[in-house]
């Protein structure tokens, strides 16, 4: 890289060299999201969203970038007109998902000014009777999608097929619900974005008042003034701490010695007369436990319904802090008097005048804004995690026809091969047969897994091209915290500070000093001891039971309104996040000093 | 303790006519959660029952209707001898032990013994209408009792300086029920010392409390000999929202044996580094918040840490005064005028101005 690049640009994606092994990558991702194909991918400024997409994409895992972030821009787009935003392009670069925001052209700006104050006031206006019809209808798309069946095909159509006259084999049953599965996700993607776009706009409303009225106020602060307290994202992790108090309370704790082995563990649990927390155990999964340790966005994502031994484990911890005399439940009246207490004294500070703008820009903020919270659950936890036990079932079905070993091996391939497999599948079934399935597949599969290896090997740039003087557009800034400021810090490489402190933003406030814990995937969440400090290229809001263990959070990734922002303004933990490097700079077992206040991070030992 | 002693921290009333200007706003200023250095009010109470109980009250009065206004040499007569008269006579009975078991109980507070500074807390003095304040003595850096005692009595004689006689005859203020109580309080030790703002001075934004912080006692923040540490927080949730480390290369520090201030230089890596813990930076800024709230507008104080006292409890408020240059009603930002409401009183329109930034 030349030294006038450093100074002022990412690389051109043509530029960057394919990690050895991975030659060849393009083809497993659909020719509408490669760079080389695509216009403007040498030209236009794009961004890493290594927030929602941290791992490399097997193929079929595109289908989330695909559905997500074009629904996001329909919203925009076609939806509210929003008069300087349209979507945000998307493309796939050695694995990673980059986005350029899409800006309206200035001349057409004006025009859609009373499009979009007709159809954003029609929402702002109906939201709670809109929200609630959104509830029904996410509901019924998971109820749905829940029944979906996926079966091995039968020897013989059943005799009572023939009585009725069905004529049909069965096959079409894999044929269209895998049809419908894929259209359910799709449309479930689109509900997905019906609010969100409105509540990051009634936040960035009042964000921006604040700002004019009280200049340098702390970003934290307007959000404690409009984020909910009492919130359905934390509901898996209250029904966790309610059992763990129920247990203490039946006084079988000893039941929970080894929750890796979930059977045993509710066996004991029953043969210490615990059947009262068994029900109470099974009435907090639906839909509670349809919670992942991910992000929803991976087929790899682990959901607590499927991996007990996660939600156990959690449980367990808990017991042992119930026994110890901790309050473990979240201080929730503390958290709303403190709400409270924030809002009432900078309405003070309000001149009178324009009180009654803070208070309906407020207003409107806090009713919009618990839904970019809130939906998180349904879509990216509930509504994905039906989707992969779903995929899952079908994969089973391959893996039962000889297709490939592993149900996880049918992520290799794209949708759309998946269902020219299911066509191969069901021909070499009618057709008394051997299906070609298993005589391509497995080498095929094999072959990608190299790729996708190689391509995880690298850490993807934070950036592309040339970004822009100045980074204007409102959800980049809000969704993704891509300001101009972050992108400077970026091209600016690891030389950090000026006394070499790791810097980010100040997400939640408060200033701690204990031992780092660095953390790349929920897998290694069972490390974590009670003190540390969560170092981790993001987190998950399911990693809520970490929370009340940790004493703050350092993350690469993320804006204000990051999981790990909210939750730790949530648990009244410091957080710094998006630091760029935090967890290739510091290594566990160091001891760091996080500021929150400062959104600074310093390492005061090795 | 009887009325001729009144704790800072007592709760008391703060009763004018009792405390006297000085004593009525320290107990009122603790009362309010304020920490003001710790001290007792020797209460007009006491200086009544002396001055009665001892026979002075007549005396006085005598000694005042020989004074002719108009020859200097008599009031200074008059004066001397009503002082002297003051500083030698005996306490009555009933008031032996008083001061010095209050000193004593003041004294139970520190690890050892501490200097203190003896005030006068006149009853007219800091008000409105009276340009009195000034007019009597203060005391810095007594030990010990028999000094404590010997300077109240000072205090109580300085209401007769020829100063004070000439003032109330030029402004007709009557002799009768003349009185004074004294303030007896811990003489600041400052480790770090320093102002607060409860505004942001360079624009009014009433959201921000500005705080200069430096080593030793405030003098050289206040008279800008030296560069203090600047710091300004949020009010409302009292995080730093920026921050300068100023130079700091002086510090006066108090010398308890020559009761005066020493000036030295600050070693480098105390100037580097800010003086303030986040702790104590949080407990001057809560402080200021209360005092604004105490006093109902934003104040201008002055603080320090207190090195005799044990933390948590060293912060000591010296002044809060009423910041007058940004307090005038209409100052403070102001932001674009409001666009018309919806029908939720939400402005769809100001949305829409502050998303395409015109």
């Amino acid at each position: 890289m030349t030294i006038e690049q450093t100074m002022k640009s990412f690389p051109k994606p043509s530029q960057i060299e394919v990690p050895a092994g991975a030659e060849g990558w393009e083809d497993l991702y659909p020719y509408n999201l490669v760079f080389d194909n695509a216009p403007g991918g040498d030209e236009k400024f794009w961004f890493c969203d290594s927030q929602h997409w941290p791992t490399v994409f097997k193929p079929f895992e595109t289908i989330g970038g695909e559905f997500a972030v074009k629904c996001l821009g329909q919203y925009n787009t076609r939806h509210l007109l929003i008069p300087p935003a349209n979507g945000i392009e998307f493309k796939i670069h050695l694995g990673y998902l980059y986005m350029s925001p899409v800006g309206v052209p200035e001349e057409e700006i004006a025009a859609r000014v009373p499009e979009f104050e007709r159809r954003a006031g029609h929402y702002f206006q109906n939201w709670d009777s809109l929200l609630e019809a959104w509830h029904s209808k996410v509901r019924a798309t998971i109820d749905e999608m829940e029944d979906l069946t996926f079966e091995a095909l039968p020897d013989a159509v059943p005799f009572d097929d023939i009585v009725s006259g069905k004529a049909m084999d069965g096959s079409q049953v894999l044929m269209e619900n895998y049809d419908r599965l894929i259209a359910l996700l799709y449309r479930n993607w689109q509900y997905h974005f019906e609010f969100l776009n409105l509540g990051y706009l009634a936040y960035l409303d009042f964000f921006g008042f604040c700002k004019d009225v009280f200049p340098g106020i702390p970003d934290q602060a307007i959000a404690k003034m409009v984020q909910g307290v009492d919130m359905e994202l934390f509901r898996p992790d209250d029904e966790l701490k309610k059992l763990a108090v129920q247990a203490v309370e039946l006084g079988i704790q000893s039941a929970f010695d080894d929750t890796d082995d979930v059977e045993g563990t509710l066996r004991a649990v029953r043969d210490a007369g615990g059947e009262e927390w068994l029900v109470a155990y099974e009435a907090a999964q639906d839909p509670w436990f349809n919670f992942t340790v991910g992000n929803g966005f991976y087929g790899h994502d682990k959901y607590w319904l499927e991996h007990q031994d996660i939600p156990l484990g959690y449980i367990k911890d808990y017991v042992r802090r119930v026994d110890d005399g901790q309050d473990i439940m979240r201080p929730v009246e503390h958290l709303l008097a403190e709400k409270e207490r924030i809002i009432a004294e900078y309405r003070e500070l309000v001149s009178p005048e324009l009180q009654a703008q803070f208070d309906a820009k407020r207003g409107l903020a806090a009713t919009a804004y618990p839904y970019v919270e809130n939906h998180n659950f349904y879509i990216e936890h509930w509504a994905m995690g039906v989707f992969w036990r779903k995929v899952r079932e079908l994969a089973g079905v391959f893996v039962e026809a000889g297709f490939w070993a592993d149900p996880a091996d049918m992520l290799y391939l794209n949708r759309n091969e998946v269902r020219d497999a299911i066509f191969d599948l069901v021909t070499g079934w009618a057709v008394g047969a051997e299906s070609t399935g298993p005589h391509y597949w497995p080498a095929e599969i094999e072959r990608r897994r190299v790729i996708i290896d190689a391509l995880s090997t690298r850490r993807p740039q934070p950036a592309l091209n040339t970004p822009p003087a100045q980074i204007t557009e409102p959800f980049t800034m809000m969704l993704y915290g891509i300001t101009t400021e972050q992108v400077q810090q970026w091209l600016a490489g690891d030389e950090g500070s000026e006394d070499g402190a790791i810097t980010g933003m100040a997400a939640s406030p408060g200033v701690v000093e204990g031992l780092a814990r660095v953390i790349t995937s929920a897998d290694q969440l069972g490390e974590v001891q009670e003190g540390e400090i969560l170092v981790a290229t993001i987190t998950a809001p399911s990693w809520g039971p970490i929370f009340g263990k940790i004493r703050a959070t350092v993350t690469d990734i993320g804006g204000m309104m990051s999981h790990a922002a909210i939750v730790c303004r949530e648990y009244g933990l410091p957080a710094v996040t998006g630091t760029g490097s935090a967890s290739t700079t510091i290594v566990t077992g160091q001891r760091i000093r996080v500021d929150g206040n400062a959104g600074r991070v310093e390492i005061l030992q090795d | 303790m009887s009325d001729y002693v009144v704790f800072f921290d007592s709760g008391h009333d703060p009763a004018l006519e009792l405390l006297g200007g000085k004593c009525a706003s320290l107990v009122s200023m603790t009362t309010a959660g304020m920490p003001v250095p710790p001290g007792f009010a020797v209460t007009t109470a006491a200086f009544d029952h002396f001055v009665d109980g001892s026979g002075l009250r007549a005396e006085i009065r005598d000694r005042l209707a020989e004074i002719d206004p108009d020859d200097v040499a008599s009031v200074d007569r008059a004066s001397e001898q009503i002082r002297d008269a003051i500083e030698s006579r005996e306490v009555p009975e009933d008031m032996h032990g008083v001061l010095r078991t209050a000193y004593d109980e003041l004294m139970t507070r520190f690890a050892g013994e501490v200097p203190v500074a003896v005030r006068s807390s006149a009853t007219a003095e800091d008000l409105p209408d009276a340009s009195f304040a000034g007019q009597q003595d203060t005391y810095l850096w007594l030990t010990g009792y028999p000094e404590v005692s010997h300077h109240v009595r000072r205090c109580w004689a300085s209401l007769y300086t020829s100063r004070a006689i000439t003032y109330r005859l030029r402004n007709s203020i009557p002799e009768d029920d003349l009185s004074m109580a004294v303030a007896v309080q811990k003489m600041v030790n400052a480790r770090v010392s320093g102002v607060a703002m409860t505004m942001d001075p360079s624009n009014g934004d009433r959201s921000k409390i500005v705080v200069d912080a430096s080593w030793g006692v405030g003098e050289m923040v206040v008279s800008g000999q030296v560069t203090p540490d600047n710091l300004m927080l949020d009010k409302v949730m009292l995080s730093v929202v920026r921050e300068h480390i100023g130079d700091k290369h002086a510090e006066l520090v108090p010398d308890a044996a020559s009761g005066s201030l020493l000036e030295r230089e600050v070693e480098p890596e105390r100037q580097a580094v800010r003086c303030l813990t986040d702790t104590e930076l949080h407990a001057v800024a809560s402080m200021a918040k209360r005092a604004e709230r105490h006093y109902g507008c934003p104040q201008d104080i002055e603080w320090a840490l207190d090195a005799d006292l044990p933390d948590g409890d060293n912060l000591l408020l010296l002044q809060s005064r009423p910041e007058t240059v940004h307090s005038a009603p209409g100052a403070g930002p102001t932001p674009a005028p409001p666009s018309t409401s919806g029908p939720t009183g939400f402005s769809l329109s100001g949305l829409t101005t502050s998303l395409i930034g015109r």
